[in-house]
């Protein structure tokens, strides 16, 4: 074991939670559940972060500045993604503006499902994180580490609406409209 | 001459728990002007109403804010029970007013951590966020979640609180009270936190007025608006309600007017606890409502007045539901707080108005 993980330091970003899954990371830092006392500190900056909590789904608005905060991260990092919404966009999966889980910006490690997670779900959560955080460093260390697959960032015209992309049918609807004419 | 940059604030930044963004424009060390830009938590929840029918959508109603979670789905429900018009249980009334007040008490003791550790004070953060967590702990009891209650149903509420039960949550916040006793002699007793506070973000009564603020913000700039005061609900059964105000309009009124909101809460709860009568918590809701009906409907949340607008078509699906947080009133009054303000109070001045961000966006 490396002393990397044994004090990870975690920065947090909400996506577009509706808070309930903030409140409960914050809860995670404060006396009750405390995970100060595992070295783990809540930071701001993420070239100090090597764990990166997202909470929420991500839009059209907020994606590029979750892919900025993880390509500012050092390797290795791991992200950890808290709450229904950012593991699938949850509830709000259909929402016209809701572009999906955050997996759609970034490749996601641990998945800690609930509605809202509870404190217990993120520690369990972020302590997985950190098998996957030494794995990496020793890959790192040999290495061997392969740079991370990001993903293509959609955008909103993307998004399946009851079964087709906002801008097909913003096509058919043009279509439709030549064609009367 | 002084040279003019903007600086960008947000939307990661350490005191924001949420995303906001805000481009200051600074003279040296001063803030000239403030220009916000939100749309980062934007979900477009409003919309769903059309997938999900008026029963299943107070589900969603509860996650457009976490904190203030109960208030929604309770301002939805009484919309809804106007549109249609049910008449909901007393009992049901009082145990919704009683959640209502414990999510206000979370709420209050929430922000009062986060703006402690906005002015530098981690201990009193972290003991804040002890406490909250015997408010929380009420909750996971009575209800089974610890944030997201799903307590309120359209027609009254999901479950009771037995008598008995009701009796030791009276007793969990006379000892609730006694520790945030304490908690207040540091918040509005002591030299360095008066000294953060005292004179930063002033808004004048007149100035809070024009831009139309609500809530705690405008009842610390002297003006004694609240819609609890209106007696909806089992708010009609309490023996008297007195907004709180203070006339000083700076971040430390605002501390202020919320520190003691808190115990008013307490006493609140205890009177209804005491006054609440047996009988049914539900009422059976069938039907649709009528195409072309509409209602509205207003509540104090913790933030300050929330306003509800609900349109039927005939169909189990609304036809619109449109929702106007406390912070988007709120905006307004905060920019003009800022203009001229410190660089260094503008974390400060942005958490005295106690911003929920999702609310304002959903
Ligand atoms: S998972 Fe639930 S509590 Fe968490 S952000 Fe989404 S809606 Fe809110």
């Amino acid at each position: 074991m490396s002393s990397t993980i044994k004090s990870p330091w975690l920065i947090h970003y909400d996506a577009s939670s509706c808070n309930g899954c903030d409140i409960e990371v914050l809860a995670c830092l404060t006396p009750m559940y405390d995970v100060e006392r595992f070295g783990i500190i809540n930071t701001g900056n993420p070239k100090h972060a090597d764990i990166f909590l997202v909470t929420g789904s991500v839009n059209e608005r907020n994606i590029s500045v979750v892919r900025q905060i993880y390509e500012q991260m050092l390797e290795p990092k791991v992200v950890i993604a808290c709450g229904i919404c950012a593991c699938s966009g949850g509830i709000f999966k259909e929402c016209y503006n809701t572009l999906g889980g955050v997996d759609v910006a970034i490749p996601v490690d641990v998945y800690a499902p609930g509605c809202a997670v509870r404190p217990e779900a993120i520690i369990d959560a972020v302590v997985c994180g950190l098998g996957v955080l030494e794995e990496k460093r020793a890959a790192l260390a040999a290495g061997e580490l392969p740079p991370a697959e990001l993903p293509e960032l959609p955008t909103a015209a993307d998004k399946q609406l009851d079964g087709v992309s906002v801008r097909d049918a913003a096509a058919a609807e043009l279509h439709a409209e030549i064609r009367d004419e | 001459m002084s040279q003019r940059t903007i600086i960008p604030f947000g939307p990661q930044h350490p005191v924001l728990p949420e995303p906001m963004h805000l481009d200051l424009v600074i003279e040296d060390e001063r803030v000239v002007e403030a220009i916000p830009q939100v749309g980062f938590i934007h979900r477009g929840l409003e919309k769903l109403v059309t997938k999900k029918d008026y029963t299943q959508f107070v589900l969603v109603t509860e996650r457009i804010c976490g904190i203030c979670s109960f208030g929604h789905s309770l301002g939805y429900s009484e919309t809804v029970e106007a549109l249609m018009g049910i008449e909901v249980p007393p009992r049901a009334e009082f145990l919704r007013v009683i959640w209502h007040e414990l999510s206000r008490i979370h709420s209050h003791i929430l922000w009062m951590g986060l703006l402690a550790d906005g002015f530098g004070y981690e201990n009193l953060f972290m003991q804040c966020w002890r406490l909250r967590e015997q408010v929380l702990d009420i909750l996971e009891a009575t209800t089974g979640g610890r944030v997201i209650l799903t307590a309120c149903n359209v027609g009254g509420v999901e479950q009771d609180i037995e008598n008995g039960e009701l009796n030791g949550i009276c007793q969990t916040l006379d000892g609730l009270r006694g520790e945030y006793n304490q908690l207040l002699k540091t918040f509005l007793k002591d030299k360095s936190v008066r000294h953060r506070l005292v004179g930063v973000g002033y808004l004048s009564e007149a100035d809070a007025r024009a831009a139309g603020t609500v809530g705690p913000f405008a009842r610390a700039s002297n003006i004694p608006e609240d819609i609890r005061s209106l007696g909806f609900g089992a708010y009609a059964a309490l023996s008297g309600f007195e907004p709180i105000t203070s006339k000083d309009g700076d971040g430390y009124a605002r501390c202020e007017v919320r520190a003691l909101e808190v115990l008013q809460s307490i006493d609140i709860i205890k009177e209804l606890a005491e006054k609440i009568p047996d009988g049914a918590i539900n009422q059976k809701v069938k039907g649709a409502p009528e195409d072309g009906s509409y209602a509205v409907s207003r509540l104090e949340q913790p933030r300050g007045e929330c306003f509800y607008f609900a349109k039927g078509n005939g169909t189990k699906f609304l036809e619109r539901f449109r929702i106007r947080t406390p912070t988007s009133q709120n905006i307004p009054g905060m920019v003009q707080t800022l203009q001229g303000c410190d660089l260094a109070d503008v974390p400060l001045n942005v958490l005295t108005i106690d911003p929920c961000i999702s609310c304002t966006e959903r």
